[in-house]
């Protein structure tokens, strides 16, 4: 009896802990975002004196919003940022799918090789190699270049390979024997027999390097620093650290306009965003 | 095609092997060239550039080692590398906590999706918005003081949080475990997910704890991912970049070691110090992450391989049941 009863308290205990541990990650988590919301919507006078923890007066106070879409240039801003993304996705996928193909499909010389240099590639941390790589745009006259800078973001990175690899393996051979049967060469039965089938790699594939490419700051910032013309989503808030640095109404104004796209794609591929992070981790 | 006496390139072209080795160059090529001339070809030009006094422009003078003399004579690269030990500390937190929540939110937990994605979207935010969220955060008398004075504190006997150097590094790397213990977490969910779950049935029906079940199931079964995600935030502790570099900008004495390469680089322009602190770092990793295998192959024994090829032969296991679904669909 009495067993019992202690058996029920540590269980409700138990509840109440991870209940509260819950609570509190998740508050912590989404705290500095919040804060950032509430402050977007107070005008400079109500921001200068009130709490930053204080609702504001108005939810419908939106001047922020245009101040700091006007100040960052963010129409410009999403523009390039979403040719960026288009054609970075467009050529990484093919290219990364195709090498995937070659490295799953055919058996020659130097294709264990080939793997091991995208794995020592990946071990070699990015930031340090953009010296030499900055050398190497300045040669090319790529810096301040849109198109420069996607052919440098198209660079295939391992995870994407191991995700199109994993996802080959399981695509029965018979399937390209049948193909190669009915007179199909190698391209067609990589562009009509596989590709298709592909699908859901590609839509994880396009999540984790979306994410990245979207939210890549540092190298933007080197390579497309005219901020005039070349600005993006994520150095379109370098405005921000200049004259304006303490006006956070209008600087949290812009963080949330950087991040609703982010949301809207969080909110809609939720599942997809989940699984393909799971998928990319297990590269063996 | 020889009594035509015209040699049929078409033909030639389609025939199997032709085709195939066509197939393998083009499809090589783009890749390729990309991984070459912006890793491989930066790599080697980078241990080049560190014999030189060169910038960017202009000319450029071979000074032999005295580059990598500086980089450990000086006093702010090589202090730099003692803040990776912040990081270090940060992401051990940061996994333990990832590891809690995912074990709390696999389990049948009310709202978990909520929880979960909650944990996991500060994972989306873009770097320099987590700086600017982070600067706010930790103002004077802004988001984190009034916490604080809520819970009880005065606002006088609060450090300043970014300039204090007793205390700053600390909140910098904090906003680290925030943005990526959501990341982590999913990761170890889909490990624990993919527990064969008769294990769990098992163990509920041997009346074991919760305790017992992350201890003698749990544990044990997402051994190598955790492993894995250790040698990755210690590799990327010492590469620690991103959170002082949009928070603080390195200043009061927050520069860690790549803040420091970057500002020589681009600020000064001293390539030529900045590729040998590069190629410093970049040995000291190789190092690491050797010496991080050799130490858990001792520990672990063949653990981590014999995971991976439990993976694999799941996965071939998978794959040819469902070949035979679809093969004798009709049968069955």
């Amino acid at each position: 009896m009495n067993n019992n009863n202690m058996a029920k308290v540590k269980k409700v205990l138990w509840a109440v802990v991870k209940y509260a541990s819950l609570l509190l990650g998740a508050f912590v988590s989404v705290l500095p975002v919040v804060v950032c919301i509430i402050t977007a919507f107070k005008s400079p006078e109500e921001y200068a004196e009130t709490n930053v923890m204080d609702l504001p007066k108005s939810w419908t106070y939106f001047k922020n919003f245009t101040e700091a879409w006007d100040q960052a240039n963010m129409a410009l801003a999403f523009r390039n940022s979403i040719i960026i993304l288009v054609c970075v996705l467009f050529f990484a996928i093919l290219t990364g799918s195709m090498l995937a193909y070659i490295l799953d499909r055919f058996k020659f010389f130097g294709n264990g090789l080939i793997r091991n240099l995208f794995l020592f590639a990946s071990l070699l941390p990015g930031i340090a190699m953009q010296v030499s790589v900055y050398q190497i745009m300045y040669q090319l006259n790529w810096i301040n270049n849109i198109a420069g800078y996607i052919v440098l973001m198209c660079g295939t990175d391992v995870i994407s390979i191991y995700i199109f690899i994993q996802f080959f393996e399981n695509i029965s051979k018979s399937l390209d024997e049948a193909a190669i049967m009915d007179g199909c060469t190698y391209f067609g039965v990589f562009f009509r027999v596989l590709l298709p089938l592909l699908k859901p790699a590609i839509v994880t594939v396009m999540i984790l390097k979306g994410v990245g490419v979207y939210n890549e700051y540092y190298m933007a910032n080197l390579y497309l620093q005219n901020k005039n013309w070349y600005v993006t989503v994520a150095t379109s808030l370098f405005k921000f650290t200049g004259p304006l640095g303490n006006q956070y109404n209008y600087i949290c104004a812009g963080v949330i306009l950087t991040m609703i796209p982010a949301l809207l794609v969080f909110i809609l591929c939720q599942k997809q965003i989940y699984s393909g992070l799971t998928q990319g981790s297990v590269k063996g | 095609m020889k009594e035509k006496g015209n040699f049929n390139f078409l033909k030639w072209i389609k025939s199997a092997k032709v085709n195939k080795v066509l197939c393998i160059i083009t499809f090589m090529l783009v890749p390729l060239t990309l991984l070459f001339v912006f890793t491989y070809l930066p790599f080697a030009k980078m241990i080049g550039f560190s014999f030189y006094d060169m910038k960017y422009i202009g000319g450029r003078e071979f000074v032999g080692l005295e580059n990598y003399l500086e980089v450990f004579t000086r006093d702010d690269c090589f202090r730099a590398l003692k803040l990776s030990l912040y990081y270090i500390g940060a992401s051990f937190i940061q996994l333990a906590l990832a590891l809690y929540f995912a074990s709390l939110l696999s389990f049948k937990t009310k709202a978990s999706g909520v929880f979960k994605g909650f944990m996991f979207f500060p994972y989306l935010v873009c770097g320099i918005a987590v700086g600017f969220i982070f600067k706010f955060f930790y103002t004077r008398g802004f988001v984190l003081d009034t916490v604080l004075q809520w819970c009880g504190f005065e606002l006088d006997n609060l450090p300043y949080w970014l300039r204090d150097t007793k205390i700053n590094n600390f909140s910098v790397a904090a906003t680290s475990i925030w943005r990526y213990m959501g990341q982590n977490m999913v990761l170890f969910i889909g490990a624990i997910m993919s527990v064969d779950s008769s294990l769990y049935e098992a163990a509920a029906i041997d009346g074991a704890s919760g305790w017992d079940k992350f201890k003698y199931i749990i544990f044990p079964s997402i051994k190598t991912i955790i492993v894995l995600n250790l040698i990755l935030s210690i590799t990327g502790s010492l590469s620690a970049f991103e959170p002082p570099y949009v928070i603080t900008g390195g200043n009061f004495g927050t520069g860690t070691y790549f803040v420091i390469m970057n500002k020589l680089a681009h600020e000064s322009q001293k390539v030529g110090l900045a590729s040998a602190m590069a190629v410093v770092l970049l040995v000291i990793i190789l190092i690491a992450t050797m010496l991080q295998k050799v130490f858990f192959r001792y520990f672990f024994g063949e653990g981590e391989e014999e995971a991976i090829r439990t993976v694999r032969k799941r996965q071939k296991r998978e794959a040819l049941e469902k070949q035979k679904m679809a093969n004798g669909g009709g049968v069955s």
